[in-house]
C-alpha cells in the first residue's frame, strides 16, 4: 500500500500485503541493479589490465580474469602531477566557490524573507537607460571609462527627476522571481563575454576565475532553496534577541544560521555536487593549470582511443568524495533541501 | 522556482514597525542583498548583454586584439535561412502521408484547445492572444519536428535538443514517480534504497557519459552475451544516428530520474495521511486514491521539478560531447555543443547567436510551462 502509512515515529497499523511487498521489491531490487551495476563495472574495469578490457567482457575478478593495481599504480605514480593538481584544483573551486555562494545566497534569501524592499520602476528604468548608453559609448568607439562615466551620470540624473513620478515598485517576490529565474539562462550565452572580460583581466586558467564564475551560476539555487528554508525558520526568536538590542549581522550569524543548518548542509551538498562535476565553464575558462576533474576524465580519450582502465580509476577517485558525503547525508537531503521544492 | 507570497514574508513585510522588521530595514538590508545582486548583475546580465551584441556582430582575433564588426542580424539570417541551417534546424524533405496524419492531429488539438479557451468562461483578450502566439509558435515548431524526423529529412540541433529533452524528462518523471511510490512503503530496508538511488546524480556526467560509452560497447561491453544472441556485435550505436541518439538519452535518464524521485518522494511524505485513510475507509481502492488523492496532492511539486528538469535539460552537452562526439556527423549534437563547437571554429558571433536562440527556446517553452499548467495548477491547490 503505497498511500497508506502514518508518519514517521508512529507506529505503523497497516502492512504491505505479501503480493505487493513481492513485486515491490523485485521492482526495488530491479531498479537498484541499474543504478548499481554500472558503478560495479567501473570498479572492475579499474582492476583490469588492457588486455582484459579488450578482451572481451570479464565479470568476476579472480574468476574470469586476475585484478591487477597497474592503473591505479599508473594514476598515482606515473602521473602524479598531472592527477594531483586538477584534483587540488576541484577541491579548492569546489569548496571555496561552494562556501562563498551559500554565504552570498543564504544573505540574499535571508534578506527576502525577513526585509522590506521596494526598487522603483523608475529606478529600474534609470538604469536600464544608463546601460543602454554605456553600451552606445562603447560600440561607437568611445573609451569605456567615458561610457562608464556617462552612463552613471545619466542615471544619478534621471534617478533624481523623471524617477520619482512612478509610484510602482518591485517589491522582494519580483527580486526573489528575478535572481531565481536567472537559472533558466543557458551558460554558454553569458560564457562568451566571461571569457573576454578574464582574458583582459589576466584571470583565465586561474582559481579565480572558476570560483568566480560558479559563485555567479550557482548563487540563483542557493536562494531559491534557502528562502523557502527560512520561511519556516520561526520569527520569535529573532524578535526577542531583536528587542535585546542584538543587530542584524549578529541576529543572522548567531541565531538565524544555527537554526537553518540542516537547510545549510543539504544546500552546501547540492551546490558543492554542481561545483565538483562543473564541465562547460571549466572547459572554456581554463587550459592547463586551473584544469579540473571532469576534463581530466574527458582527455582520457586520446588519440590511441579512450583508455578506459584510467579512466575508470579517475572517475572512481572522482566520485568517492562526493559519493562518500552524499551517504553520510542523506538525511539532510531528504528534509533540508526540499523544504521549497516540495511546496511547489 | 517557488515565487509565492508566503503568509510569513508578508507579515514581515506589512509591519514595517514590526522589531526584527524595523532594526534590519536600516542599512542592513542593503548589506544582505547587494553582493548578490552585484554579483548577479556583473556575471549574469552584463554577460547576457554584452553577449547580445557579440551575436549580432562578428568577432575575429587579430594580432593587434580583438576586433568587433557589426553584421546586424547576419549571424541569425545565416542559422535560420543560410549556410548553417541545416546545421540548426535540420534538412526538411516533403512530408510522408505519416507526417501528414500526425501534423493534423497535433493541429487538430491545438485547434480544439484554443477554440475551447475562446469558448470558456474565463477568456481574456490577453490570454487569448498569448494562446495565439503560444500555439503558432509551437505549431511551427512541430511542424519542423515531424518535417525533419519522420521523413527521410535530418534533424537540426534544435530538434534534438528538443528531443532530448521531451524524452528524457517524461522517461524521468514516469521511473521518478515510480519509485517515490514504491519506496514510500513501509518495507524493511526503505533507507538503503533512498540512499543507493540518490547515487547516480552526484556523478559528474562527464563520468557518466564514458560509463555509457563502455556499457553500450557491443563487442567488448558487459552486455556481450545479449548482443551476440541477437547477431548485432558488429553494429556500433554510435554509428547510427538514433542509436547514438538514444544513448545519449539512456545516460541522461539514468543520471536524473533520482532528481525528481527525490522530490517527489519527499513530497508525498508530507502529504497528511488523515485523507488517504478516509479513502481506504469508505471502500477506496489504491488505483483510485493514489489518481483522486495523492496525486492531485502531489501536482504542486509534480509541476515545479518537471519545470527545473526542462530548464536544466535543455542545457544538455557533457553527455553528447562525451558519449558520440557529437557524432555520427550533427546527429547527437545538443544546442548547447552546437555553439561550443562553432565558437571553437572561432565563429564568436556565431556561437553566441546559437546560445540566444537557446535561450529563447528555453523562454518560450519556460514560460508557456508556467502558464500553461503551473499556474493553473497553484491556483487549484
Amino acid at each position: 500500500m503505497a498511500i497508506i502509512r502514518r508518519r514517521r515515529g508512529s507506529v505503523s497499523t497497516t502492512t504491505v500485503p505479501f503480493p505487493a511487498m513481492t513485486l515491490s521489491y523485485i521492482a526495488l531490487f530491479a531498479w537498484t541493479f541499474v543504478v548499481l551495476f554500472p558503478l560495479y563495472w567501473l570498479a572492475v574495469t579499474a582492476l583490469k589490465t588492457p588486455l582484459d578490457v579488450n578482451g572481451g567482457p570479464f565479470y568476476v575478478p579472480w574468476r574470469d580474469f586476475q585484478p591487477t593495481l597497474d592503473s591505479w599504480h599508473y594514476i598515482f605514480f606515473d602521473l602524479r602531477e598531472d592527477t594531483f593538481r586538477p584534483y587540488t584544483n576541484t577541491v579548492v573551486v569546489g569548496l571555496t566557490s561552494t562556501a562563498i555562494t551559500v554565504l552570498l545566497g543564504s544573505m540574499a534569501a535571508y534578506a527576502l524573507v525577513r526585509m522590506h524592499y521596494r526598487v522603483g520602476l523608475g529606478a529600474i528604468g534609470s538604469f536600464a537607460v544608463a546601460v543602454a548608453i554605456t553600451v552606445v559609448v562603447v560600440i561607437a568607439g568611445g573609451p569605456w571609462p567615458l561610457g562608464v562615466a556617462a552612463g552613471t551620470g545619466v542615471f544619478v540624473l534621471l534617478l533624481q527627476t523623471v524617477a520619482r513620478r512612478f509610484r510602482r515598485g518591485a517589491g522582494n517576490d519580483d527580486i526573489a522571481f528575478w535572481m531565481i529565474s536567472q537559472r533558466m539562462l543557458p551558460p554558454v550565452a553569458t560564457i562568451i563575454p566571461i571569457y573576454i572580460f578574464f582574458q583582459q583581466l589576466q584571470l583565465l586558467d586561474t582559481w579565480g576565475a572558476l570560483i568566480i564564475a560558479y559563485t555567479a551560476s550557482h548563487l540563483p539555487i542557493v536562494v531559491w532553496l534557502m528562502r523557502d528554508y527560512f520561511q519556516s525558520v520561526p520569527i520569535e526568536l529573532e524578535e526577542s534577541a531583536a528587542i535585546d538590542g542584538a543587530s542584524p549581522y549578529r541576529i543572522f550569524r548567531s541565531i538565524v544560521l544555527p537554526l537553518a543548518v540542516p537547510g545549510l548542509v543539504a544546500t552546501f551538498l547540492f551546490v558543492l555536487v554542481f561545483a565538483w562535476n562543473e564541465y562547460l565553464i571549466a572547459l572554456f575558462l581554463t587550459s592547463a593549470n586551473a584544469q579540473t576533474l571532469p576534463l581530466t576524465v574527458a582527455a582520457q580519450n586520446a588519440t590511441r582511443g579512450p583508455q578506459w582502465w584510467y579512466m575508470s580509476v579517475l572517475i572512481l577517485i572522482m566520485i568517492g568524495p562526493v559519493i562518500a558525503m552524499a551517504i553520510a547525508l542523506e538525511r539532510f537531503i531528504a528534509r533540508g533541501l526540499l523544504v521549497g521544492a516540495v511546496k511547489g | 522556482m517557488s515565487i509565492h507570497a508566503s503568509p510569513r514574508a508578508l507579515r514581515t513585510a506589512a509591519s514595517w514597525w514590526h522589531p526584527v522588521g524595523a532594526r534590519l530595514d536600516r542599512g542592513a538590508s542593503l548589506v544582505f542583498i547587494l553582493p548578490a545582486v552585484v554579483v548577479i548583475l556583473a556575471f549574469s546580465i552584463f554577460p547576457l548583454l554584452a553577449s547580445l551584441y557579440v551575436s549580432l556582430s562578428r568577432l575575429g582575433f587579430s594580432e593587434g586584439g580583438v576586433e568587433l564588426k557589426f553584421v546586424g542580424f547576419g549571424n541569425y539570417a545565416k542559422l535560420l535561412f543560410g549556410i548553417d541551417q541545416p546545421h540548426f534546424l535540420g534538412v526538411t524533405r516533403p512530408l510522408t502521408p505519416v507526417g501528414i496524419a500526425v501534423l493534423l492531429v497535433i493541429y487538430g488539438l491545438f485547434a480544439v484547445l484554443l477554440y475551447r479557451y475562446a469558448r470558456g468562461p474565463n477568456r481574456t483578450l490577453g490570454g487569448l492572444a498569448g494562446r495565439v502566439v503560444t500555439t503558432a509558435i509551437a505549431g511551427a515548431l512541430v511542424w519542423l519536428i515531424v518535417n525533419t524526423i519522420l521523413t527521410s529529412g535530418r534533424p537540426g540541433t534544435l530538434v534534438v535538443t528538443i528531443v532530448y529533452v521531451a524524452v528524457d524528462v517524461s522517461v524521468q518523471y514516469l521511473l521518478g514517480l515510480g519509485l517515490a511510490l514504491l519506496v514510500v512503503q513501509h518495507l524493511p530496508g526503505r533507507r538503503f534504497f533512498r540512499v543507493v538511488f540518490l547515487l547516480p546524480m552526484m556523478i559528474t556526467p562527464v563520468g557518466v557519459a564514458y560509463l555509457f560509452r563502455m556499457l553500450t560497447d557491443t563487442s567488448k561491453g558487459p552486455l556481450y552475451p545479449l548482443w551476440a544472441h541477437f547477431g548485432l556485435t558488429d553494429v556500433s550505436w554510435v554509428t547510427n544516428p538514433w542509436g547514438a541518439r538514444l544513448a545519449v538519452m539512456i545516460g541522461d535518464v539514468w543520471q536524473w530520474t533520482p532528481f525528481i524521485f527525490i522530490v517527489l518522494l519527499a513530497a508525498i511524505e508530507t502529504l497528511p495521511h488523515e485523507l488517504t485513510e478516509a479513502a481506504v475507509v469508505d471502500g477506496a481502492n489504491r488505483w483510485q486514491v493514489f489518481w483522486r488523492i495523492t496525486f492531485p496532492q502531489i501536482l504542486p511539486a509534480t509541476t515545479t521539478v518537471v519545470l527545473i528538469r526542462i530548464i536544466e535539460g535543455f542545457k544538455i552537452v557533457d553527455l553528447p560531447n562525451v558519449l558520440t562526439n557529437g557524432g555520427p556527423g550533427t546527429a547527437t549534437e545538443s544546442l548547447t555543443l552546437h555553439a561550443y563547437t562553432i565558437w571553437r571554429a572561432l565563429d564568436i558571433g556565431g556561437s553566441a547567436a546559437v546560445a540566444y536562440m537557446l535561450l529563447i527556446v528555453v523562454t518560450f517553452v519556460g514560460i508557456s510551462y508556467v502558464n500553461l499548467f503551473r499556474r493553473r495548477v497553484t491556483a487549484m491547490a
